[in-house]
């Protein structure tokens, strides 16, 4: 098959307990821009059972068509029958690029549906664009236009490659959740909906799932945040983030952490900034007594303004701080919070 | 019982990064280690077989150096050692990776493939469910505790704000977090032994069902367009100013910046 056949921007747009999330929004926004610059569509792949009121959210958010797998087997997230059902809209619907959230359902999703379509799959890319590959003409080779180019931080954020997916389609690539933008919604707004169902027989790869626990925390997701008070291993002890806490109040902010907090069992995973842990894009990032190794950086250099308080002079965070305290946190963050009071009760008066 | 655990030799990038004078990164300066998730796949095996009895092969691709490794699984406890190397498979992306790493695996028998979840070096978490893909095989990633009953394993796998407790017939593969075990560390005895063990090293030529064509750079869907290492924003303002000084400057920024 001809690879110009292979046509549209289509998104993967996961779900789980029948809610859309965010990182589907995501994507649809990263998708019309894409699909702009091809003069093409987008087009929300949906997977699921029930899932036809789902369908409002994403054509608000910008779809152009969504075409829905419902079936009873697709209840709970399962990679085989999730596979069979996205691989099968690649197979029939063709897209030249196929985009799903580096999430951890699209993170065990996208290369088993790469692989079983036969094509390349980029993982966790923070940066997608149309252009030629080669970048630069190179004798004796063809230079393609109108190519899907990926980019991503490799080596734990040390190095930064793009990669093309040339002579295989579709283009695949996983999108770091929290990196791309999603647009403002547009109320009333609806799409074409194509009902699509490959039919599903179980085999020895669909596992059983015999219990789902949530976690019953009461969980934040800090890439919704936008003031984030972080805290790193020189907050001492997880009794000691008690002044984080209160910091974040005053501020209006949430806790997070960075590896060495969760690593030591003073804070849950849930609350990771980093390579390892979650990318996030607020307003204002404070970190506090967090040296800022380069995986910390790769998961919060991007946010708006950056603020670090630590006592170490030398610490690698300010590198990439706006604004470097250096000094106890111990002393400043308490302080700080007392501030921040007295200057929002003045101003409320 | 019989398990393969894959493991993978990278740069650590833990104990510090180094940097050539140019600011590329300078491989030769920093240790190669077992991959962190696959050493907790590693023990997650070890531990099965000391709980119910199992033979354990590990299995890397990578240069000749990548001995080491497989040195260290063996001192670790494990059974047998299978190193595939080849000029041939060299530049391989994940599709390629796994279309050789399956290509070895389908010489051999297995109740249990373990990967680890994700390589530090490269971060993708593609290998092992591709692998599982190419061998037609269940896949069970994010794997946080194995239990085994009769022809079935019982999984606790991990997800954002949940967990699935998930039972799938055997053979199947599983990735591992790092979590999933804290890994062992060697005994002077099974140093001895490791270093008495033959590894077993295979090429192009002992791969099963594979076709060049989907082998090595040239077999690899994704192509490098660039390389570089990573911009940095420019360092800002940094300041050392006694604790109320430092409170009123935060202040004025925060101020200053609509934040308050």
């Amino acid at each position: 098959m001809a690879l110009e056949e292979y046509k549209g921007v289509y998104i993967y747009a996961q779900q789980v307990d029948n809610k859309v999330n965010n990182i589907a929004f995501e994507l649809i926004g990263e998708a019309k821009k894409l699909a702009a610059d091809l003069g093409t569509e987008v087009t929300a792949v949906l997977i699921g059972s029930d899932m036809m009121p789902l369908t409002k959210d994403l054509a608000e958010a910008g779809a152009d068509k969504i075409i829905v797998v419902d079936d009873p087997e697709l209840k709970e997230y399962r990679t085989e029958p999730y596979t069979h059902a996205l691989a099968s809209v690649i197979n029939e619907f063709k897209p030249d690029i196929m985009l799903v959230g580096a999430t951890a359902i699209g993170r065990d999703l996208g290369p088993r549906v790469s692989c079983r379509v036969k094509t390349g799959l980029t993982a966790d890319c923070t940066q997608l664009d149309i252009g030629d590959f080669p970048l630069k003409p190179i004798p004796n080779q063809e230079q393609l236009h109108n190519q899907l180019l990926m980019t991503r931080p490799a080596f734990g954020g040390n190095t930064i490659a793009t990669i093309a997916c040339p002579y295989n389609r579709p283009q695949m690539a996983t999108v770091r959740p929290g990196v791309m933008q999603a647009l403002p919604r547009e109320a009333g707004r609806t799409a074409e909906i194509i009902e699509f169902n490959p039919g599903f027989t179980p085999d020895h790869k669909y596992v059983e799932i015999l219990e789902v626990v949530k976690n019953t925390g009461n969980v934040v997701d800090i890439q919704d945040a936008k003031i984030l008070v972080s805290g790193g291993r020189g907050v001492g002890s997880p009794e000691n983030f008690a002044i984080l806490d209160d910091l974040a109040d005053a501020i209006g902010g949430v806790v997070s952490c960075s590896r060495a907090v969760v690593d030591a069992g003073w804070k849950p995973k849930d609350l990771q900034v980093g390579q390892t842990g979650k990318t996030v894009r607020p307003n204002l990032y404070m970190a506090i007594g967090i040296s800022g190794a380069i995986q910390h950086l790769a998961g919060m250099e991007e946010s708006d303004l950056i603020i670090a308080i630590n006592k170490d002079e030398s610490a690698p965070i300010f590198e990439v701080a706006d604004y470097g305290v250096v000094g106890d946190l111990n002393k400043i963050v308490p302080e700080l919070t007392k501030a921040i009071r007295a200057f929002k009760a003045k101003k409320a008066d | 019982m019989k398990i393969i655990v894959c493991i993978k030799q990278v740069p650590d990038t833990k104990g510090g990064v180094r940097f050539n004078e140019d600011g590329t990164l300078n491989r030769g300066a920093m240790l190669a280690i077992m991959n962190p998730d696959d050493k907790a796949g590693l023990e997650a095996a070890l531990q099965l077989k000391d709980k119910y009895g199992a033979e354990v092969t590990v299995l890397t691709m990578g240069l000749p150096k990548a001995d080491d490794v497989l040195r260290e699984a063996l001192a670790m406890g494990a059974d047998h050692a299978i190193l595939v190397t080849d000029r041939v498979l060299g530049g391989a992306d994940t599709w390629a990776t796994s279309t050789t790493i399956a290509g070895a695996i389908r010489n051999l028998d297995y109740d249990l493939i373990i990967t680890g979840r994700q390589a530090i070096d490269g971060d993708t978490a593609q290998v092992g469910p591709q692998i599982s893909e190419h061998l037609d095989l269940p896949v069970i990633s994010y794997t946080q505790s194995i239990e085994i009953d009769g022809e079935y394993v019982i999984v606790k796998r991990m997800y954002d704000d949940r967990y699935h407790m998930v039972k799938a017939k055997m053979p199947c593969l599983l990735t591992a977090l790092a979590e999933l075990a804290e890994p062992r560390y060697m005994t002077p005895g099974g140093i001895w032994d490791a270093y008495d063990t033959e590894v077993t090293v295979w090429g192009r030529a002992d791969l099963k069902d594979v076709s060049d064509d989907n082998l090595g750079m040239k077999g690899s869907p994704t192509k490098i367009a660039k390389a570089s290492d990573k911009v940095r924003k420019g360092q800002g303002e940094q300041v050392i100013l006694d604790t109320q000084e430092s409170v009123e400057y935060l202040m004025g920024k925060l101020d200053e910046k609509h934040i308050i």
